[in-house]
């Protein structure tokens, strides 16, 4: 019987339980809720961004739905802490009085003066905080005032702060990083040099989620008007690990921790922040949504991905797959997919058809037949043929007794051959679209086929001093 | 139109309407096939994922314009078609081991939105043509047909010998499928596009159809079908032997009628269903199907079989009736026979195999005639087994003043048939007028 896997994490100095972290938002605001949120399973939390009290707006928060669903991206304009310093400082000891063995980071975000910055953070670490997080990232309201993204979008501020950060603290530092940034590598790398420990990444998006077309007042409404809030959730996770990953990958800040942050919702999402190498992962969007109760599942769920991997510990596999993205001028030329159907899994839906037709390249054909045909077969029927065609088709319904026959051919679990699409494999690209669309799991699947030609990049093609056509193996 | 609370109450939908989030959540199931086939199985091609996309995203004016184009009675289709055997039957779901798409109702959503908001029908021209179409009948067929010419700016007279327009949708269909107002409130619509209909007016003799002649460019036939057949049997003619479909119209468009304690119904097709369905939720406790032949033969589809049990209607299976029994106070029995398939092949009474089916009221749904006396009034139009020998893409008779369509057509069938056959029969008059002039 193996061991069961080890969860538990040293964060740049900071020891947690396991990875996962609650943000610095809505569910960290106050000492009883962290509570609740250890109770529940969080090995960490980031509390709710302490610095002089501000006031909020009603409404704060506004959403996206998809497809249906709820929150696919959520957007808030909400600021820090609107308690008081010392009420927040007091919660805090209190807190990691009750719960020693999790982790407890403030957020901190004062005015941009030596003095104020050596002031929060001697009150935070003196209230028992395990680490801090300068907030660099808050894009919304405090950004006008000459903080948090203020900060964040600018190396030189970044640097200074940390450092006069740095003077003071006695636990580790993270600095959050906006990603409203052309390069995030740039605030990263003035951090690393201001001396910062660690990084979280990212903070939310500049967004507006929406327009209310009958008001015409862009979501969320304060009162008629609205501003640009911060953008998170589901929707953001694909920035999130593109840019984690060229903090991970970059020279200068690789084997910096890193703090994940950016639409984690599950087990899976965090298990790939860590395969891009951060150390732990915070999650917001998805416990608004669905309350503490989902840790239970990102733990068990990435226990037990780790126990079939054979992982015994985060560290085991804690960025595997940074060397895994590479510049594009580094990508194999030569490597050649086509798409492959399961005639056996195929439902006729013909996404992967039009997708190919009008997304992609013209290489998938619904010229099959499904039983014998008199005259020839059209082949490469375009696909408004073949939509006009179905429209001039006489239908009756099928009546039990009269048209046995019809009833049969209208099987309820077998595809008719002549709606299964055929691949032209000699034309496919092999660019994934018709694999992407497709609603059956594992029925298009992307099959390698051997080229015969050498690898080669186009790095090494442009490298050689005379460009020559890929070399081919002799067989 | 007389509707009682009554029936209401006993005849309520039976597939409930869906909830505005409901429908939105259902119509996101939709994968939006390329080349649906849910839109090849409909005889009116219904462009079905455009439709329920357009419901997604929140355009339900757009979703009941993709339904209407298609066809006109969208929303009693919605309630009245066997969608087991149609477009649902053929949702590709089916395979992926997945609910399909509740297609029926969710075009149920669209239409009712699309009523509840006022909404009107839309010409397909505005130019106005001068030449005169009269449809015979104003069921299913002649409707699509009527709706689709003046849609392209001709003039339409439906010719109707009942009271109330719609045919077997307003008198026919079961009321927890389709309500009758619901049928009369679509036609409305088409009514509301400027075709003119006369109630009452039974088209019947070669000199009613000479006359219509003189007056009309071309006439569509939708008479549907005629008269039920008759048991043929002794005692056939008591006031409690009833035809189905006088049945169900008579409790469809007045009070309830009275029912009787137990009632035999003759027959196993879908109009036998819907009688015995009916003569349960008038009150009747032992309501059973007497058939001939076996369960696997019978003409209703599966899903009208499974909700007659539901309902409680009992099956007897291989039974001949061969005598009505009544005294003074009227039915006692219906007398049968065991029914055997000989060695020939033909199906026959075993002998000494009589009994007695205990029952007040008799109703019987065992097909109708066509309607022989106006359709061979009608010169030069070829007959085939009593239909209308048509041409299936224009509904083209061999009098080539003379169009046809729906069950006179094709010997009964569904609803959304007979607005399939009127709709080709109204494009094909149409155009053929519409080359003339350009």
């Amino acid at each position: 019987m193996p061991k069961a896997p080890d969860l538990a994490v040293n964060f740049a100095g900071i020891r947690s339980p396991n990875p996962f972290w609650l943000a610095s938002a809505p569910p960290t605001n106050c000492g009883e809720q962290i509570m609740r949120a250890f109770d529940a399973g969080w090995g960490g939390a980031v509390w709710k961004t302490i610095g002089e009290p501000i006031v909020n707006v009603s409404s704060r928060y506004s959403s996206i739905d998809w497809n249906g669903q709820r929150m696919m991206g959520l957007n808030n304009i909400e600021l820090i802490s609107d308690r008081p310093l010392e009420v927040n400082l007091r919660e805090i000891a209190d807190v990691k009085k009750r719960y020693p063995k999790n982790a407890i980071i403030a957020s901190l975000m004062v005015e941009s003066k030596r003095e104020a910055w050596h002031t929060v953070v001697a009150q935070a670490e003196d209230a028992g905080a395990d680490g801090l997080e300068l907030n660099f990232g808050c894009p919304h309201g405090m950004s006008e005032r000459g903080m948090g993204s203020a900060v964040g979008q600018v190396p030189e501020y970044t640097e200074m702060i940390t450092t006069w950060v740095k003077e003071k603290a006695r636990t580790p530092v993270i600095v959050k990083l906006t990603p409203n940034i052309s390069d995030i590598r740039v605030i990263a790398r003035a951090a690393k040099r201001g001396g910062a420990d660690a990084v979280s990444a990212i903070n939310t998006i500049n967004s507006i989620t929406g327009i209310d077309l009958d008001t015409l007042i862009p979501r969320p409404n304060v009162d008629g008007k609205s501003s640009h809030g911060g953008y998170c959730g589901p929707a953001v996770k694909p920035i999130a690990l593109n840019m984690v990953q060229q903090v991970a990958g970059d020279a200068e800040t690789g084997g910096l921790p890193i703090s994940g942050i950016g639409g984690i919702a599950t087990w899976k999402d965090a298990a790939e922040f860590i395969l891009l190498g951060c150390g732990t992962v915070q999650i917001c969007t998805a416990a608004m949504h669905y309350g503490y109760r989902i840790v239970e599942d990102m733990i068990d769920g990435l226990a037990n991905w780790m126990e079939e991997k054979n992982y015994a510990s985060i560290e085991d596999f804690r960025g595997l797959a940074v060397p895994k993205v590479t510049e594009w001028k580094h990508l194999n030329l030569n490597y050649k997919i086509v798409a492959h159907i399961d005639e056996a899994k195929c439902i006729g839906c013909e996404l992967c058809y039009i997708a190919c037709w009008d997304g992609a390249h013209q290489c998938i054909y619904l010229d099959r037949v499904s039983g014998p045909v008199d005259g020839p077969v059209d082949l490469h029927t375009k696909p408004a043929s073949i939509e006009a065609a179905t429209r001039t088709t006489i239908t009756v319904t099928p009546i039990p007794k009269l048209d046995a026959h019809a009833a049969a051919s209208n099987g309820k679990n077998a595809t008719p051959l002549a709606r299964i699409p055929r691949i032209d494999e000699t034309e496919c690209v092999g660019c994934n679209l018709c694999s992407l669309v497709c609603p059956v799991e594992n029925c298009i699947t992307m099959v390698e086929v051997a080229t015969g030609a050498k690898p080669e990049t186009w790095a090494e093609r442009t490298a050689a001093e005379d460009c020559k056509p890929p070399a081919l193996t002799q067989h | 139109m007389r509707q009682s609370e009554e029936i209401a109450e006993r005849f309520p939908d039976l597939h409930p309407p869906f909830e505005a989030q409901a429908a939105i959540a259902e119509a996101n199931r939709c994968l939006n096939c390329f080349d649906a086939p849910c839109m090849a199985a409909c005889p009116t091609h219904i462009d079905v994922p455009r439709f329920i996309g357009k419901i997604a995203r929140d355009n339900l004016r757009g979703s009941a314009l993709t339904i209407l184009d298609a066809n006109v009675l969208g929303a009693s289709c919605s309630r009245a078609c066997p969608v087991e055997v149609l477009c649902e039957g053929a949702c590709v779901l089916h395979r992926y081991n997945k609910k399909p798409i509740e297609i029926a109702r969710l075009q149920r959503f669209a239409m009712d939105s699309f009523h509840a908001a006022g909404g009107t029908l839309l010409r397909k021209s505005q130019e106005e043509h001068p030449e005169k179409i009269a449809c015979i009948g104003a069921g299913p067929a002649s409707l699509a047909c009527a709706a689709e010419l003046r849609q392209r700016g001709f003039q339409v007279t439906v010719f109707e010998r009942r009271p109330l327009p719609g045919g077997l949708n307003t008198y026919g269909v079961a009321e927890y499928k389709l309500p009758a107002r619901a049928s009369l409130e679509e036609i409305e619509l088409i009514r509301g596009l400027g075709v003119e209909f006369r109630y009452e007016t039974e088209i019947r003799t070669r000199q009613d159809l000479e006359q219509l002649e003189r007056t009309f460019d071309r006439l569509f036939i939708g008479v549907g079908l005629g008269a039920a057949h008759r048991l043929g049997i002794p005692g056939d003619d008591h006031r409690d032997v009833i035809d189905a479909l006088r049945f169900i119209a008579r409790y469809k468009t007045s009070d309830p009628p009275p029912i009787a304690e137990s009632v035999a119904v003759i027959g196993a097709g879908n109009t036998a269903i819907d009688a015995a369905n009916a003569a349960r939720r008038l009150g009747a406790s032992n309501v059973a199907i007497l058939y001939r032949r076996a369960e696997r033969h019978m003409s209703a589809f599966a899903f009208e079989y499974e909700h007659a049990k539901q309902e409680g209607v009992r099956f007897l299976w291989r039974v001949m009736p061969v005598r009505i029994h009544s005294d003074e106070h009227g039915i006692r029995s219906i007398e049968c026979v065991q029914a055997a398939v000989g060695e020939d092949g033909v199906l026959a009474a075993v002998s000494g195999s009589n009994f007695h089916f205990d029952c007040q009221q008799i109703i019987y749904a065992i097909g109708q005639s066509p309607l022989l006396e106006l359709l061979s009034a009608c010169r030069g139009l070829e007959l085939s087994h009593g239909r209308v020998a048509v041409d299936r893409a224009t509904g083209a008779t061999s009098n080539p003043k003379y169009f046809a369509g729906g069950d006179c057509v094709n010997g009964g069938r569904e609803v959304v048939d007979a607005v399939a056959d009127g709709k080709r029969a109204g494009v094909a008059i149409a155009q053929a007028f519409e080359a003339a002039h350009a």
